[in-house]
């Protein structure tokens, strides 16, 4: 085939998807940063040039700043916990445990559930007085306490649903990983006399780093991207005690319709995601062992 | 899955299987614990609810009278035309786009592939404002293919395809293309069917992701007409059912009983699937 008809072929395959990625995803970057530098079209006073009117505003507003550190006292206890368990649970099921099935699928179903629907769920856990959770505390002689409605536990509790989520989908990549570590270096740990903490720490552990990397990318995007589960249980509440960047974005967008502050909050919310690229690619990749 | 039949020498024998064995099944109570008490309330009579009694008598009518009380039948239907539309679009496009990356050599190539793997990072998910505006200007707010469109061109699907179009071997392209066949027919016949594998993958995880996505069907849509099952579900949960548990428990439980019951029958592929479709 000739350079210039495999390049038109070339660019055909690609036109539709280029062209809807092009409309709903590159478009739409660009039009985040112009608009956050406009004002908030209204009836009566059309959109126009502010500068940086509306990143002072953001600099000023206390609930951004609300939701800047909620989302990173977010990130910084699910990240690490469903990280945590999940390698946890990758090992116990890669045993030869009892009734190993049940196990693994107990600990991947909340993967396979729609997280607005489990909200619902945990709302019910939660509920103060007669839920589950309140019922065992009752028990174990605890005094009644609001999860979700005092200001205290609500954003815990909002994490621990999201912990709870996460933790077996990462799971399976661990799994993954733990069965294609060749059993020579197990039976080589042994000859030398490790123990298995020795081992797990020495051996598998830095094997596990790729799956790690993979991971830790992957929940540092859903804790700023995870926001279904606030619908049910606290919408952002009590005080905003609840409210993650996305949400607030949600709220200022389509509640209070100032689509032009709502862009410089997403504008944000992309330099983050941005920020993470640039980690992934320019300085965790280089100094990852990958076999 | 493991072949050897013989214990490795960290594998927990005797005594210590049986300790590891309870310390990973208190994990499992624990972790199945929400869904297990919704279980519970859902098949049970409302005064019941928060009361253990194993002789409780068990119900189904929790199901209909949360299936009579909101347009459910609806709301299923549209979930499933979203995820099919939603899915038959990123098949087209993605195989697409994914077979001029892996086999065509042609200018821009590289800087498309760069464009295309933005979307990793800025998902449409986080895209809700200016997305809502771009469909507003086209006039398709409150309809289904509204809530498809942002997703239908996938960056993580054509990465995917396009590492598996590569493994296949050069030789049978080009027997093909001796045999007379057209660019398309080679990728129909030779491309499409090799990656089957991974197509089953892909699919599986496009469809659990479009039936329990959420916020951006709560804002494009606003109708009944439009609404899919998560959004009907919230809608439904939200107003004036708030003490009863019992009807919320069945309709949480019917809106994921097809994901659920879908896991739970084929769990090797679904595992394998998600695994697939991580491991890049």
């Amino acid at each position: 085939m000739k350079r210039s008809a495999a390049a038109i072929h070339g660019w055909l395959l690609l036109l539709p998807a280029m062209a809807i990625l092009a409309l709903f995803t590159h478009w739409p970057a660009f039009a985040t940063l112009v608009d956050s530098f406009y004002s908030t079209p209204r009836p009566r006073r059309p959109q126009k040039f502010v500068g940086l009117d509306n990143y002072g505003y953001l600099l000023s507003d206390p609930v951004f700043w609300q939701a800047v550190s909620n989302n990173l006292w977010f990130a910084a206890w699910t990240i690490p916990a469903s990280i945590g368990l999940a390698m946890l649970m990758a090992v116990l099921v890669n045993d030869r445990i009892f009734a190993r099935g049940f196990v693994r699928m107990a600990y991947f179903t909340p993967t396979v559930l729609p997280m607005i629907a489990v909200a619902n769920i945990w709302l019910f856990f939660y509920t103060p007085q007669y839920g589950l959770l309140e019922q065992i505390l009752g028990l174990l002689g605890f005094p009644s306490h609001n999860w979700l409605g005092s200001k205290d536990t609500a954003l815990a509790a909002v994490t621990m649903v999201a912990i709870w989520k996460e933790a077996g989908f990462f799971m399976i990549f661990y799994l993954a990983a733990l069965q294609q570590i060749p059993p020579n270096l197990s039976e080589a740990a042994a000859l030398e006399g490790a123990s298995r903490w020795t081992f797990f720490r020495r051996v598998q552990f830095p094997l596990l780093m790729p799956t790690t990397l993979f991971v830790l990318i992957n929940a540092v995007i859903n804790a700023f991207r995870m926001v279904d589960h606030l619908f049910v249980l606290t919408r952002g509440g009590p005080d905003n005690a609840t409210t993650l960047l996305l949400y607030y974005i949600y709220e200022v967008g389509f509640s209070f319709w100032d689509t032009a502050y709502a862009a410089s909050l997403t504008a944000v919310l992309l330099a983050v995601l941005a920020f993470t690229a640039l980690v992934q690619y320019g300085v965790l990749e280089k100094r990852i062992h990958y076999r | 899955m493991r072949v050897a039949e013989t214990y490795g020498p960290y594998e927990p024998r005797g005594t210590g299987r049986l300790l590891e064995s309870i310390a990973a099944w208190m994990l499992a109570i624990l972790w199945i614990l929400p869904l297990a008490y919704a279980v519970w309330t859902a098949f049970h009579p409302p005064e019941f609810s928060v009361r253990f009694d194993p002789t409780a008598p068990l119900t189904f009518d929790n199901f209909t009278r949360a299936w009579s009380a909101a347009p459910f039948a609806r709301y299923f239907l549209n979930t499933i035309i979203l995820v099919a539309l939603v899915l038959a679009s990123q098949l087209v496009l993605c195989t697409l786009a994914a077979y001029a990356f892996a086999r065509y050599e042609f200018p821009g190539s590289s800087i498309a592939f760069a464009l295309v793997l933005a979307q990793l990072m800025i998902m449409p998910d986080v895209l809700i404002v200016e997305n809502y505006s771009t469909l507003n200007t086209l006039g398709l707010v409150d309809s289904i293919p509204a809530i498809a469109l942002p997703y239908v061109a996938s960056a993580f699907g054509i990465f995917l395809l396009r590492q598996t179009f590569k493994t296949v071997p050069k030789e049978l392209d080009d027997a093909a293309r001796v045999e007379g066949a057209s660019a398309l027919q080679t990728l129909l016949k030779v491309y499409v069917p090799l990656a089957k594998p991974v197509y089953l993958a892909y699919g599986l995880v496009s469809v659990s992701y479009h039936w329990n996505n959420f916020l951006w069907p709560l804002i494009i849509t606003s109708s009944v007409e439009s609404r899919p099952l998560t959004v009907g579900l919230q809608v439904f949960s939200s107003t004036d059912q708030g003490i009863d548990w019992a009807i919320i428990c069945a309709a949480t439980l019917m809106t994921s009983a097809p994901l659920l019951v879908g896991f739970l029958l084929f769990q090797r592929q679904f595992v394998q699937s998600f695994m697939r479709a991580g491991i890049r």
